[in-house]
């Protein structure tokens, strides 16, 4: 984890007259700005690329696998080539593709013989809604006990918090949340077993919030529990590094409490590389919710490929790796912009 | 005079052993873990001898379906009416062998890739990291599942899926350590009298880094069982092939999660998270001997 805290770009000197460093600042920024916005792109790229190669170059394309093992002819199979524009050599079934793509054009869904595109953003919404409301909790509880767990390090709370993530870092997503739906949802019964609306629906427009928040719960919990535990880690280890700082005994000896000391000083300088990793670990969080969608039946992105891999649906599975992957780059080029903002040291640079 | 100098070797290689291992038995819990893993690797390779076909074959099962545990059945029967104590006993074996053969594979490419890429440097070392730090952010569970979906069925494709989607971290670690121990004196040296790309690498940065890499791979197939058991789970596993996952996914799809059937949901689980601890721990201690930053500062 330390090896990934080295993305802080070494810090310039600054520049003799103010004027003179605002300009070079501004530059800076701007190419800083550019520069990672660019690496984002090629990182889209080969997301798209990707997606290309798993889809079609690899020996077992689609076409293959459907006819394995049924009687199918080869007018069939050519005809099947030709409506995929499989009989085209690689490099010219490439350049449509990515057209196609830019025109948000997925091809059609085996399964539902609807636009992959138009299943996909109408599934974009319940997942974001998951995956949002984890991450908030998760992010709240992780920082506050790591924060709690490395200020008192050593102590029983400490070995406890520890204790608890290495535990629920061991823990499969998927077996958590059955266990949840089988103790509280069928046990209990004090929450639905499925969906994200109850069928029928409900009247008005509070109720209806309620109910999708009833919905909520359970595969929100599952997904914090496996992934506060993390951040507790990294906000753990990111404290205790700062915590033999010289400006905390500074700090102290200026007779601010041990509260004040914590809250005011050593927090905010730990966040920094907390904040990176968070992001970087998006794509944890976004395997997580495949995984709890599939088991709560939450009707988001994570269920449709669930759904799409049983059948085999080829374009469909394409379609939500692309956007899943192409998510989590986005949101990595986010935070190495948000990093920039936040660090006063890496601003000046 | 090489015999003599090959004892010498031999000797200082002995000595290190004993070090390692007096500084891993100070652990208590990486002591705990490597109990725990023996003991389930003695069950799982011992478990044909009392546990046969006919036992896991869901035709010839002799319990009811979905019984309680009793005298006859310690932990309860499936939807078919086996044993779930022989289903999660056997299905050990699978999920023991595609967790190590996993991560050996992607440690093994994390290693070459970390290597290569801070020995060459310059582009080599920019359009390998940059490669390494894209595959380090994307979800490796929807690039698995992809990867799976294309290839054959079966426990090999689950083990490449696994593979080459995890290995970035490990390229990283290695990159670190190549460069700081590539800055030291005696790699100069070993230049300076004419040791040429593969004789560094294979010669003096492998055996450096290899212990860091040991401790990698303990605490990635950790983390390989629970992919397998998740793709296994999402049904991408071999159906033929009882594994821990495929028992959670047949438990959910036969709705036996729903009939409160306990007995068939915990046993699988809490097998899954006792590997993946006992490895878990192991891991974290010998990277506590090995890494010196850890065992100085941080806990």
């Amino acid at each position: 984890m330390v090896d990934m805290l080295t993305t802080t770009e070494p810090v310039a000197e600054l520049p003799g007259g103010e004027r003179a460093a605002g300009r070079v600042r501004a530059l800076g920024t701007a190419r800083f700005v550019a520069v990672k916005i660019g690496g984002g792109l090629v990182s889209l790229l080969l997301v798209v690329v990707l997606g290309f190669f798993l889809f079609r170059a690899l020996p077992g394309n689609p076409i293959r696998s459907i006819t394995t093992d049924s009687h199918t002819s080869i007018e069939q199979i050519e005809k099947l080539r030709a409506e995929w524009g499989m009989d085209e050599p690689l490099p010219g079934q490439f350049v449509e593709y990515l057209g196609d793509l830019l025109r948000w054009d997925l091809g059609t869904s085996f399964k539902y013989k609807q636009p992959v595109g138009d299943l996909i953003l109408g599934r974009i919404g319940p997942t974001l809604l998951l995956t949002g409301a984890a991450l908030l909790l998760a992010l709240v509880l992780g920082l506050w006990l790591g924060t709690r767990a490395a200020w008192r390090h050593g102590s029983r709370f400490d070995r406890l918090a520890t204790g608890t993530s290495l535990v629920l870092w061991s823990v499969p997503t998927f077996w958590l949340g059955l266990i949840a739906l089988m103790v509280f949802a069928v046990a209990l019964d004090l929450f639905p077993t499925a969906g994200m609306t109850t069928p029928g629906g409900v009247d008005g427009f509070l109720p209806a919030v309620l109910d999708v928040a009833h919905h909520l719960v359970l595969p929100a919990v599952t997904l914090t529990a496996v992934t506060y535990a993390q951040y507790l880690m990294v906000m753990r280890s990111s404290l205790l590094e700062e915590m033999n700082a010289d400006y905390l005994t500074t700090a102290r000896a200026k007779g601010l409490t041990d509260d004040q000391v914590r809250r005011r000083h050593a927090v905010p300088n730990a966040l920094l590389p907390t904040v990176t990793i968070i992001f970087l670990h998006t794509g944890l969080l976004v395997s997580g919710a495949v995984t709890v969608e599939t088991v709560f039946s939450w009707p988001g992105l994570g269920l449709l490929t669930y759904n799409a891999i049983g059948f085999p649906d080829y374009p469909l599975l394409q379609g939500t790796m692309i956007v899943l992957a192409g998510a989590v780059v986005v949101m990595n080029v986010l935070a190495d912009l948000v990093y920039r903002l936040l660090d006063p040291r890496v601003r000046a640079a | 005079m090489s015999t003599g100098a090959g004892r010498i070797a031999w000797a200082r290689r002995r000595r290190a052993a004993g070090k390692l291992w007096r500084d891993f038995a100070d652990s208590r819990s990486g002591l705990v873990g490597l109990a725990a893993l023996l003991g389930i690797v003695l069950i799982a390779l011992l478990a044909p001898l009392w546990i046969s076909a006919d036992d896991l074959s869901v035709i010839k099962a002799t319990g009811g379906i979905l019984t309680p545990p009793s005298g006859e059945f310690w932990l309860g029967t499936d939807h078919a009416g086996r044993s779930v104590l022989d289903l999660t006993v056997y299905g050990a074996r699978v999920s023991l062998l595609v967790g190590i053969a996993a991560a050996v594979l992607s440690v093994g490419i994390g290693t070459i890739v970390g290597m290569l890429s801070g020995h060459f440097g310059r582009w080599v070392s920019a359009v390998l990291m940059r490669v390494t730090d894209f595959f380090l952010v994307l979800p490796a569970l929807v690039l698995a599942i992809a990867l799976s979906t294309m290839l054959e069925r079966g426990l090999s494709t689950i083990i490449l899926a696994i593979g080459v989607t995890s290995w970035p971290s490990t390229a990283r670690l290695v990159r670190a350590q190549t460069l700081t121990i590539e800055a030291r004196p005696y790699i100069e040296r070993a230049q300076a009298l004419g040791g040429g790309h593969p004789h560094i690498l294979l010669r003096h940065v492998l055996p450096a880094v290899l212990p860091l890499v040991l401790a990698n791979t303990t605490l990635a197939v950790g983390s390989a069982i629970i992919s397998e058991s998740t793709l296994a789970f999402l049904g991408l596993g071999d159906p033929s092939k009882v594994s821990w996952g495929l028992m959670l996914k047949q438990a959910l799809d036969t709705g036996s999660v729903t009939a409160g059937a306990w007995w068939y949901l915990l046993p699988p689980g809490i097998a899954i998270v006792a590997v993946v601890l006992s490895f878990t721990l192991c891991g974290r201690a010998l990277e506590i001997v090995v890494n010196p930053n850890l065992k100085a500062g941080r806990r």
